[in-house]
C-alpha cells in the first residue's frame, strides 16, 4: 500500500517560487495497475519523483508499507529504492554495456557477487523475450526492445513497485501495445504494483484499474478507470476524455446549430440505430460533427457531439429522446462551456 | 647559413651524432611524457569528478567556496606560462626529485603543468554523461561512490581516452620544452644542437621524430577511443 498523505512541492527559481504538487493525497491498494494521467507540466513526473524521493516533497508524506520515506536519512533511502524501480521515457541504458552488463548493474549496486548477478540477468532477459540479446549494446537494439530490457534491469532487484514515467511516450502504437502487455504479465505474475505516468489516455484505457487525474499540480479526479472516464466531472478530465477538446472551435460561429454532446457506454447503446431513429420518431434530422469510440476495461465507451437544427423545442426533444435509452447521456454544449 | 647543409662532411657528422645519441633521447622523450602524463591524470581525474559532482545540483555538492577555490587554482596554473612554471616550481622539484636539472626532476614542473589541464579535459568527459542516467542510478539505490565508479567513468570512457591522447601530446610538447632546464630528450638535443652550434641537420632530425610520435600517439588513442565506445553501431549477427 502506497499513501501519498498532502503532499505539496515547490522549486525556488530565478523568477520565483513555482508550486509543482499542491497537496496532492493518493493511496494505491497492493497489486494495482494505477495510472497518472495530465499534460504536460500537470506535475506527473515531480510526483512519481517523489515517490521514491529522487523529489523530497516541500511538505506531506509518502507512506510505503507503514514506513514514511520522508523521514528517513539518505543511506536508507537508498536501500529501500531496491524495492522501488523505476523505468523512464528515454530507457536510461548504460550505453556502453551490454544488455547482459545493464541488467546486472542493479545487483551490482545491491553487492550481488558477480556469477549471481549474472544468472539472474540472464532469467530476466528471457522473461522480457530477449533471451538472445545478452551480448547486445543497447545501442544494436530498437527502442521497444531498450525498454524491454530496461524492464528486466528494474525487476532485477525484486521491487515491490515499478513506477513507469511516460515508459511508452517515445515508442510507436504497436511497440507500445507490445511494453504494455508486458507490464501488464509482469503485474499479474509478480504481483508488483505498477504506477503509470503519462498524458495518453489509450495507456490508461488499456491497462489500468484506477486512475488519477493531475492538472495543474492538483489532483482534480480520481477512481476507477471505468468511472471517471465515463462520467468526467472536472474541467481537466473532460478535456482528457472528450478529444475534439474545446468543442468551443467546433461550435463556434454556428449561430444556426444548436449542438448536443451524447455520451454512451455498453453495447446495447451501440446496437441499436439511434440517431437513425431519432429522425424518423421525432424528425429531428442530427448531423454528427464529431463522433469517437473507444473500449474501456473491455466496454464499449463513446461520445459525440451532434448539431441539431431549430430551437430550444427540438433540442429539449432530442435531449429527451435520447436519454430515454439506458447508458446513454445527451447534454447540450454552449461555446462558453466545454 | 643553410648553405653548407648538404656537404659530405656535414652529413657524416650529423648522422654520428644521431645513431650516438637519438636513441637514448627518443627513450628519455617517451619515458618523460608517458609519467608525466600518468601523474598529471591521477591527479587530474579526481579533480575532474570532483568539479562535476561538487556543483550546487551534483551528486556530493561541495562548499561553494571550497569549489570556487578548487576552479581558481586550476585556472591560474593553466594561465602561467610553462617556462615560467618550470622556474617558479624548483623549491617543490628539488623537494620531490632532489635536483632541479635533469630528465627525472623535469617531471615534476611538468605535473604541475599538465594535471590542471587534465582537470578540466575530465570535467568535459564527464559532463557528456547525461543527467537521465545519473538519475537512473540513483532510482536504482546507487551511493555517490557507485555513481562516480559504475556510470560516470566507465559511460565517459571513450571521451576520456580521446582527451588523454589531447593531454599526452600536449605534454609531449611541454616536455621539448624542459630541454632549457637540462630535462633530457629530443628536446634538449633540437635545443643543444640546433640552436646553441648551429647544426641544424640535427635540429631537423629532432623535430621530425617529435612529429613522428605526436603522430603515433595520436592514431593509437583515436583508434582505442572508437574501438572502447559501444554507441557506435555495429552490426549484431
Amino acid at each position: 500500500m502506497i499513501e501519498i498523505k498532502n503532499i505539496s512541492k515547490q522549486f525556488h527559481t530565478a523568477e520565483g517560487t513555482v508550486e509543482a504538487l499542491k497537496d496532492v493525497s493518493l493511496s494505491i491498494p497492493d497489486g494495482d495497475i494505477f495510472g497518472i494521467i495530465g499534460m504536460s507540466g500537470a506535475g506527473k513526473s515531480t510526483l512519481v519523483r517523489c515517490i521514491n524521493m529522487l523529489e523530497r516533497p516541500t511538505q506531506g508524506s509518502i507512506v510505503i508499507d507503514g514506513v514514511d520515506l520522508c523521514g528517513l536519512p539518505e543511506r536508507k533511502l537508498r536501500k529501500l529504492r531496491r524495492d522501488i524501480s523505476m523505468i523512464f521515457q528515454g530507457f536510461n541504458l548504460l550505453m556502453q554495456r551490454d544488455c547482459l552488463g545493464n541488467v546486472c548493474f542493479p545487483l551490482e549496486l545491491a553487492g550481488k557477487s558477480k556469477p549471481v548477478a549474472k544468472k539472474r540477468a540472464l532469467e530476466l532477459l528471457d522473461i522480457v523475450g530477449l533471451g538472445d540479446k545478452a551480448k547486445a549494446y543497447p545501442a544494436q537494439l530498437s527502442g521497444g526492445q531498450q525498454q524491454r530490457v530496461a524492464i528486466a534491469r528494474a525487476l532485477a532487484t525484486d521491487p515491490k513497485v515499478l513506477l513507469c514515467d511516460e515508459a511508452t511516450s517515445a515508442l510507436d502504437p504497436t511497440t507500445t501495445n507490445s511494453i504494455l502487455e508486458l507490464i501488464r504479465s509482469i503485474n499479474e505474475k509478480l504481483g508488483i504494483t505498477v504506477i503509470i505516468i503519462t498524458h495518453q489516455m489509450s495507456v490508461v484505457e488499456s491497462i489500468c484499474k484506477h486512475v488519477a487525474i493531475l492538472d495543474n499540480g492538483a489532483v482534480v479526479e480520481q477512481g476507477e478507470v471505468t468511472e471517471v472516464f465515463s462520467h468526467p466531472k472536472s474541467t481537466a478530465a473532460r478535456r482528457l476524455v472528450f478529444p475534439e477538446g474545446d468543442s468551443d472551435s467546433l461550435i463556434a460561429g454556428d449561430a444556426e446549430q444548436r449542438f448536443i454532446r451524447v455520451v454512451f457506454n455498453g453495447a446495447r447503446a451501440t446496437s441499436s440505430p439511434l440517431i437513425a431513429k431519432m429522425a424518423v420518431e421525432k424528425g429531428i434530422e442530427a448531423s454528427i460533427a464529431y463522433a469517437s469510440t473507444r473500449s474501456i476495461g473491455g466496454k464499449a465507451y463513446g461520445s459525440m457531439l451532434l448539431s441539431i437544427p431549430g430551437g430550444d423545442g427540438a433540442v429539449q426533444a432530442a435531449i429527451g429522446y435520447l436519454t430515454q435509452t439506458p447508458d446513454v447521456l445527451a447534454e447540450e454544449v454552449t461555446a462558453h462551456v466545454s | 647559413m643553410f648553405r653548407d647543409l648538404s656537404s659530405q662532411e656535414i652529413l657524416q657528422e650529423s648522422w654520428r651524432i644521431i645513431a650516438a645519441e637519438f636513441p637514448l633521447a627518443i627513450w628519455e622523450t617517451v619515458y618523460v611524457t608517458v609519467l608525466s602524463t600518468a601523474f598529471a591524470i591521477i591527479i587530474g581525474l579526481p579533480l575532474g569528478v570532483l568539479l562535476v559532482t561538487g556543483e550546487k545540483d551534483g551528486i556530493l555538492p561541495l562548499p561553494s567556496r571550497v569549489l570556487r577555490t578548487l576552479n581558481g587554482l586550476i585556472n591560474l596554473l593553466r594561465s602561467i606560462p610553462f617556462l615560467i612554471l618550470m622556474i617558479l616550481v624548483f623549491p617543490l622539484t628539488r623537494l620531490l626529485a632532489g635536483t632541479v636539472v635533469g630528465t627525472p626532476a623535469s617531471i615534476v614542473p611538468l605535473v604541475i603543468a599538465a594535471f590542471p589541464f587534465v582537470a578540466r579535459l575530465a570535467e568535459t568527459s564527464l559532463r557528456e554523461v547525461s543527467p537521465n542516467t545519473i538519475e537512473m542510478a540513483q532510482s536504482m539505490g546507487a551511493s555517490p561512490l557507485q555513481i562516480i565508479t559504475k556510470v560516470m567513468i566507465p559511460e565517459s570512457i571513450p571521451s576520456l581516452i580521446s582527451n588523454a591522447t589531447t593531454a599526452i601530446t600536449t605534454i609531449l610538447g611541454y616536455s621539448a620544452m624542459s630541454g632549457i632546464i637540462g630535462g633530457g630528450g629530443l628536446g634538449k638535443i633540437a635545443i643543444n644542437y640546433g640552436y646553441y652550434r648551429y647544426k641544424y641537420l640535427i635540429m631537423i632530425a629532432a623535430v621530425v621524430l617529435l612529429i613522428i610520435l605526436v603522430q603515433i600517439f595520436q592514431s593509437v588513442g583515436t583508434r582505442l577511443a572508437v574501438k572502447a565506445d559501444k554507441r557506435i553501431k555495429v552490426k549484431s549477427n
